[in-house]
């Protein structure tokens, strides 16, 4: 992490974009906004701008990545090329693939994968703007998606970080936050029964302070969660409350 | 079920316990809960909890008639797509021709279309459809257009009254695949005319009246046709 001359918190304790210490930054979920795709999910998260789209349950091909018992889960996590300040080398590379792969991993806890033996869901997430904390709100994004395909579920997956700036636990890091602070600790829940489906962790936290940030990223996880469930909400009342104005 | 509202539920809301209620489909169970493990509404039959899906892919139930599209012909049989999340195998024993060895393209081809039945699914969900059954045929002329499976009970109504009515006023010949495809065969006015209503019967599948909706609309259209 850098030194630097920049206050991340000011002497009211407010961060750089106006937040206290535990405020997320805004985020709007709308989900069913893809046409072609199964399921699909459209999020902002502060300035991260994903789409999310899912496709399956369907064949796995090849036929070597077939599970005879159960569902395997794909889970594509792509930055575009403008998703970034400098341009970002379009394709794979080693951070987006570890990214996909623990999402996939997260994924694969929540989703009922035993009723669909031999099949793969597939999840692509799409960044077409960052602003750190990409992985949770993919993650987030991927779990509305999923409701919108109609498949099995146990529970809609959310995530969400905490991270150390200026020696202070704090929710949700920003862009400076991220490369400037200390520590920086995305966690996804099953927010049902409070099962962790992805922890990662970067720089450095005592015992303490990792309980702290471990906390206080859950509770931003439920926060999320009551996001999620009321985009989904909105979009199927709707149809019902039409009728009720007739 | 009378006039009470439906009410949409999404994964992991929870529904009821087991103690006085029973986990249906479209429901799990977790330590003495019943929550719903898909986006659907909610029916509660008896003391029995359902969740009826709202979207997602055709589960294939065998008896179903489906619409299915040739993806490949092999030299005993041919893969299906029937809108499952697996293709389907329809073998040459369950074809009502006389099939010479390595002949079935000139029967089926990729991209034909067929009217069929389920015949089994196993545990692995492997799927087998047959064409040996009443009102069984390859599909000729007309066309084909889709809808989510879960509003092909709305569509064809309580007893076959939306689809009855619907013919009634188009006069097309039309068929509703259980897997959500559905033939539509007749003049090009009767076809538009019957997409119009599925359009309808789709996007307010979850509301009350639906029928009398459709039988004014076909009704204002019908007037300048007759």
């Amino acid at each position: 992490m850098m030194k630097s001359d920049i206050k991340l918190i000011n002497s009211e304790g407010k961060r750089l974009d106006g937040r206290g210490p535990e405020d997320l930054r805004k985020i709007k979920i709308e989900s069913g906004v893809l046409h072609r795709a199964d399921g699909s999910c459209y999020l902002e998260w502060g300035g991260n701008k994903i789409y999310a789209a899912v496709y399956g349950p369907r064949e796995a091909v090849p036929r070597h990545c077939q599970n005879p018992l159960r569902a395997i889960v794909q889970a594509r996590y792509n930055m575009a090329a403008f998703s970034v300040e400098d341009r970002k080398r379009p394709g794979p590379d080693r951070r987006s693939v570890e990214i996909s792969k623990v999402i996939s991993e997260a994924l694969e806890r929540v989703i009922l994968t035993e009723q669909f033996p031999r099949a793969t869901v597939d999840v692509n997430i799409e960044v077409l703007a960052a602003e750190a904390g990409t992985r949770c709100a993919g993650l987030t994004a991927a779990g509305v998606a999923l409701v919108d395909a109609g498949i099995p579920m146990r529970d809609i997956p959310v995530a969400c970080a905490a991270g150390k700036i200026e020696d202070q636990i704090v929710l949700d890091l920003g862009k400076l936050e991220d490369n400037l602070g200390q520590a920086d600790l995305p966690i996804a829940i099953s927010p049902r029964t409070g099962e962790v489906l992805l922890l990662q962790m970067d720089g450095h936290l005592t015992h303490d302070e990792f309980n702290k940030a471990f906390d206080l990223a859950v509770r931003g996880c439920h926060i999320v969660s009551d996001v999620q469930k009321q985009a989904i909400m909105h979009k199927y009342q709707s149809v019902v409350a039409a009728e009720v104005q007739e | 079920m009378a006039n009470e509202a439906r009410k949409i539920v999404i994964p992991s809301q929870m529904l009821g316990e087991t103690k006085t209620m029973k986990a249906g489909r479209g429901t799990f169970v977790d330590q003495g809960k019943i929550y719903a493990e898909r986006l659907g509404i909610l029916s509660i039959q008896g003391n029995v909890i359902h969740v009826l899906p709202l979207k997602g892919r055709y589960d294939p139930v065998v008896g179903d008639f489906v619409i299915g599209v040739v993806e490949e012909a092999a030299t005993s049989n041919w893969m299906v797509d029937i809108n499952a999340p697996y293709p389907a195998l329809l073998h040459v024993n369950e074809v009502p021709w006389e099939i010479d060895f390595a002949d079935t393209e000139k029967y089926l081809n990729t991209g034909d279309a067929i009217l069929a039945k389920v015949l089994s699914v196993d545990e692995s969900k492997k799927l087998q459809i047959t064409l040996n059954d009443r009102n069984l045929f390859k599909i000729k002329g007309g066309h084909i257009i889709e809808v989510e499976s879960s509003v092909v009970p709305r569509i064809i109504g309580k007893k076959g009254s939306m689809i009855a009515l619907i013919k009634k006023y188009t006069r097309c010949r039309i068929f509703v695949g259980q897997n959500g495809r559905i033939w539509i065969d007749g003049d090009a006015e009767g076809i538009a005319l019957v997409q119009q209503a599925i359009t309808k019967i789709e996007n307010e599948a979850v509301t009350f009246g639906l029928t009398d909706r459709i039988e004014e609309l076909l009704k204002k259209d019908a007037k300048d046709v007759r």
